[in-house]
């Protein structure tokens, strides 16, 4: 099977579908590697470096694209999509909620569309995460921009002729980016603030040796996936308080606020650029979406009162080589999760990775994804009151839910369901009306939904709990307690009350020992 | 009015019970969990204790008193390393209280409704305690090493298990029709039988799958304490035997699931008999070479390492070698080397065990992962450090198709550039069977005590600076 490579078309862009390392893989796995000459000259790849990988060099645009998968980076043009074989396999950016009618092309073409931009973020995709390692470059280069205009030096100095205060930085956004730029700034020995709607974060910015700045305000930003939510007005309020008051000190600041989806959120106000010392800088890595900064000119730098700010949309290139190197190992990786060689290669829509990137298969919409759960899982932080009586639906709602592989126990269940109910049906006949019978069915309820419950929590659990988890449970089984204490009742001699004491105080060891020892363990785990 | 209060303090502690169980889902809140747990558990307690039907407040005292006491003396004496054996015998307990139990309310006569059903109720709540009480003495004794952890295979087993379950039902069915004395002996009958079925189900099961029937064992408990609930008509015994019963059954399929093995070939498979035979055109292994080394070598090796990833096992375990490995950790990682964590799912004897251990030791979980964390990884890595793990490192299992453990899932430490693997002796693991990862090219032996031999290590790379 041929894989192709196209040359970029798109303007300003720098990067490949595959480097010569790339390729000499593949080859090794068994594919025809078709590059278009030209496709790595921009970062710094000859055509020489992909024939002597294993790839075959043309200039025959068609050879290329009728590959039967083709690795590139952009979203094709519409000439591209005319080149794209019937049925073939299509891995590159696609941004598929702002380019429908591109989609629309391509599904004409019955082609399978896997979209990079679309990778789920969880961690066993973080190797094909094209917007993390992206994110990690423009970040670095943040920094590097911001130095280049910045008039002084980025670490302290005391020197005969004089104090030089280190450069202040503030970093908003602490995704991927804000934390490549926090690391690069303090590499350069500035002094580094960060702040971030999500004080999950805090502890990664401090780990990098970034001061945190800490809102007096009770609301958490996480929106699943590693991203920020919309926040609250009051929230905002108070943020822009604070970055006012950060305006007067900091030198440079570095925005990354994005929201998956939206313009970004304007956080870098007019009266916040002109509060700023002159020849201070901001990067605005968010200007591709907007920007951050009221006064950012998206793809422009320009100077407003006396501060530059950086509007460049594609910091990255400036960073080609080793941006090529990140996009096409992150492919690389993608297509070992694909099948690795020829023979394998499936793009197989029952794993949830796959699953999540792929737009269109042969020519059908699959987009958006049923969604997945999002890292990291956060439980419900608050307890429930008591209620009157469980609740049923609550229960059955939870049931529906289940995945894949939970619901293969469905037709066990049900099987065993059906067999109880025949059971009871043929063991009581004419008695079935009875109290008992019914105490017995009310009773088996509860069983039931209690079982179903289990089942839905326990599937979260991390496997590294697994042991505690099992002390706990064991704990709790020692509720058995109650059937003996139920049996404390008249004369302590009787046969019953005696057996029942000694439940008690065998359940009871069980619960102290259980709930102690796991508070023991627990205790333990630290990050 | 009182039987209101009582029905609302039992809910309240059912939902603390699955509020508990959700806390444990992650490191953060796992704590809060077990708070959960203790709150609905004195709920439950002392709501019983005040209702109307219990008033021999003295007895009570003691035996709570005297309960917990053996209870926290157990879990402030138990070294983590013997987590397994204290679980296990915590199940025995469980079991044994439910036999007490279910025998109480058949003497005190408690029936709720229908007769023939509380006599099942009974019935079912025996036997399945009595399988838990002494199948998890037996585990217990098993872990603790007081018992071979070679499965103990009686001929004609199966039908011998079939014959136990049917001579059960058959005195249940006496057990329903009798009275007085005869009702009674044949109870405790079907007790010791069913005694007897659970030893002999667990003493049939290999030490390899001791995971698995742990979690076997917590299920079971779970489902006895359901079955006390059915007996007693109590919703909250009900729901919180659930609650555990499914618990452990997930936990039960996920490790089955982590050695590619159903559940049955676990219980009635008894695994790893024997020691699998070399195949003809193989020498025996004592015969292959391997490449021997010594710490010192093994220190050379890491000091020019930049990523090693550690493989624990059982063998990390039993040689209490927690704290020594996590002082290498610590000195790898001041000198700049990246050092993980890989975790196989049913390394230990228990599942999470070894979490447990390095958590123990305060190794930072982040950089503790799981095997499909770390498996792609291992091509990047210069030096992966096996310290007492078999079976989890053992290539066969992908590459030869008549192995035992074809197609559970392994650590593939081999694509490293170099495996040192710790190793007591040249013995076999607990599966039986014969590792060729030992005599692979980029393969070294460390024979010893994983610990002294961790020791050593951390002497040498301290003087080598």
């Amino acid at each position: 099977m041929r894989l192709g490579v196209p040359r970029e078309v798109a303007e300003g862009e720098a990067r490949a579908g595959a480097t010569p390392q790339t390729v000499a893989r593949y080859v090794k796995a068994g594919w025809d590697v078709v590059v278009e000459a030209g496709a790595g000259t921009r970062s710094e790849f000859t055509d020489a470096a992909y024939r002597d990988a294993g790839a075959t060099v043309t200039d025959d645009r068609a050879a290329v694209w009728s590959a039967d998968v083709v690795f590139k980076v952009q979203a094709p043009t519409p000439d591209e999509v005319g080149l794209v074989k019937e049925g073939g396999v299509l891995a590159c950016y696609v941004d598929p909620a702002r380019n429908q009618t591109l989609l629309g092309m391509l599904s004409q073409r019955k082609a399978t569309v896997l979209a990079m931009d679309q990778v789920p973020r969880v961690t066993r995709a973080q190797k094909m995460d094209v917007l993390s390692s992206m994110a990690n470059i423009a970040g670095y280069r943040a920094v590097i921009e911001a130095a280049n205009v910045y008039g002084s030096f980025f670490t302290g100095q005391i020197t005969a002729a004089g104090k030089i205060p280190p450069a202040k930085v503030l970093i908003i956004g602490a995704g991927v980016a804000g934390l490549a730029a926090i690391g690069a700034a303090r590499g350069l020995g500035a002094v580094v603030r960060a702040f971030d709607v999500r004080p999950a974060v805090a502890e990664e910015c401090r780990s990098l040796g970034a001061d945190f700045l800490m809102l007096e305000f009770e609301e958490s930003g996480d929106g699943g996936g590693g991203y920020a939510k919309i926040m609250s007005d009051e929230f905002i309020a108070a943020e822009m308080a604070m970055f006012r008051e950060q305006a007067q000190e900091v030198d440079i600041v570095i925005t990354t606020a994005a929201i998956p989806g939206r313009a970004a959120p304007k956080l870098w106000m007019a009266d916040m650029v002109q509060t700023m010392r002159p020849g201070g800088v901001v990067v605005d890595l968010a200007a591709a979406t907007g920007g951050n900064c009221e006064l950012t000119v998206p793809g422009e730098t320009v100077v407003k009162h006396g501060v530059t700010i950086i509007g460049d949309t594609n910091l990255i290139m400036k960073a080609a080589n080793t941006a090529s190197r990140l996009y096409a190992s992150n492919l690389r990786h993608l297509m070992d999760d694909l099948g690795k060689t020829p023979e394998a290669f499936d793009v197989n829509m029952d794993d949830e990775v796959i699953r999540g990137a792929t737009v269109l298969k042969d020519g059908e919409l699959t987009w958006p994804p049923p969604k997945v759960e999002p890292t990291p899982v956060k439980p419900p932080p608050v307890a429930a009151p008591p209620v009157p009586k469980p609740d049923p639906a609550v229960a059955a709602l939870a049931a529906a839910a289940a995945d894949a592989r939970r619901t293969r126990m469905v037709p066990i269940v049900g099987a065993a369901l059906l067999v109880l109910w025949v059971a009871l049906k043929l063991g009581f006949g004419a008695d079935e009306a009875s109290p008992g019978t019914i105490a017995f069915l009310q009773h088996f309820t509860v069983f039931v939904l209690a079982v179903f419950t289990g089942w839905q929590l326990i599937w979260s659990v991390a496997p590294a709990l697994h042991t505690p988890l099992m002390s706990v449970t064991n704990a709790i089984s020692g509720i058995i307690i109650v059937g003996g204490l139920i049996q404390l009742h008249g004369d302590p001699t009787s046969p019953a009350a005696l057996l029942g004491a000694a439940a008690v105080l065998l359940a009871m060891i069980n619960v102290a020992g259980g709930f102690l020892v796991t508070q023991r363990m627990l205790q333990m785990f630290r990050k | 009015m009182e039987h209101v209060l009582l029905s609302s303090a039992y809910l309240f502690a059912a939902v603390c019970f699955i509020l508990s169980l959700k806390g444990l889902s992650s490191q953060e809140t796992a704590r809060r969990g077990n708070l959960y747990g203790i709150v609905g558990m004195v709920f439950a307690i002392v709501a019983t204790v005040m209702s109307a039907v219990v008033d021999a407040y003295a007895v009570i005292g003691v035996a709570i008193g005297v309960g917990t006491l053996i209870g926290a003396v157990m879990a402030a004496r138990v070294a983590m390393t013997a987590m397994p054996e204290l679980v296990a015998l915590l199940h025995s307990f469980v079991g044994a209280a439910a036999v007490l139990v279910g025998v109480a309310s058949y003497m005190a006569d408690d029936v709720h409704g229908s007769r023939v059903i509380f006599l099942g109720e009974v019935w079912v709540d025996v036997v399945i305690g009595a399988i838990t009480f002494t199948g998890s003495v037996v585990a217990f004794l098993k872990l603790r090493g007081s018992l071979s952890g070679r499965p103990l295979l009686l001929p004609g087993r199966h039908a011998l298990n079939a014959a136990m379950v049917l001579a059960c039902l058959a005195l249940g069915y006496v057990f329903l029709q009798a009275e007085g004395t005869t009702a009674i002996s044949s109870l405790a009958i079907i007790t010791v039988i069913a005694g007897v079925l659970g030893v002999h189900l667990v003493m049939a099961i290999g030490g390899a799958d001791m995971p698995v029937v742990v979690s076997l064992l917590n299920s079971y408990s779970g489902w006895t304490a359901a079955a006390a609930g059915f007996m007693l008509g109590n919703d909250l015994l009900i729901i919180t035997g659930a609650l555990v019963g499914s618990s452990g059954a997930i936990l039960s399929y996920i490790m089955c699931e982590a050695m590619n093995r159903s559940i049955w070939n676990v219980v009635f498979g008894g695994f790893g008999a024997e020691p699998a035979k070399p195949k003809g055109d193989q020498p025996k292994g004592e015969a292959l070479p391997v490449h021997e080394i010594d710490a010192s070598g093994a220190a050379d090796l890491l000091a020019v390492a930049k990523r090693v990833v550690i493989v624990p096992g059982y063998g990390l375990a039993v040689a209490r070698a927690q704290h020594t490995v996590k002082d290498l950790v610590d000195l790898l990682r001041d000198r700049g080397v990246d050092v993980q964590f890989g975790i196989h799912p049913v390394a230990g004897r228990l599942p999470g065990h070894m979490n447990v251990l390095l958590a123990e030791a305060a190794v930072p979980y982040d950089i503790v992962l799981e095997m499909d964390e770390v498996n792609e990884d291992f091509h990047d890595t210069d030096v992966v450090l096996v310290i007492g793990a078999n079976d989890i490192v053992n290539p066969s299992a992908q590459t030869d198709p008549s192995s035992p453990i074809a197609g559970m899932p392994v650590m593939e430490v081999w694509e490293s550039k170099t495996s040192i693997v710790m190793k007591r002796s040249r013995a076999a693991g607990y599966a039986g069977v014969d590792n060729p990862l030992f005599y692979l090219d980029n393969t070294r032996m460390l024979f010893g005590d994983a610990r002294e031999s961790v020791e050593v290590l951390v002497g040498t790379l301290r003087q080598a600076g």
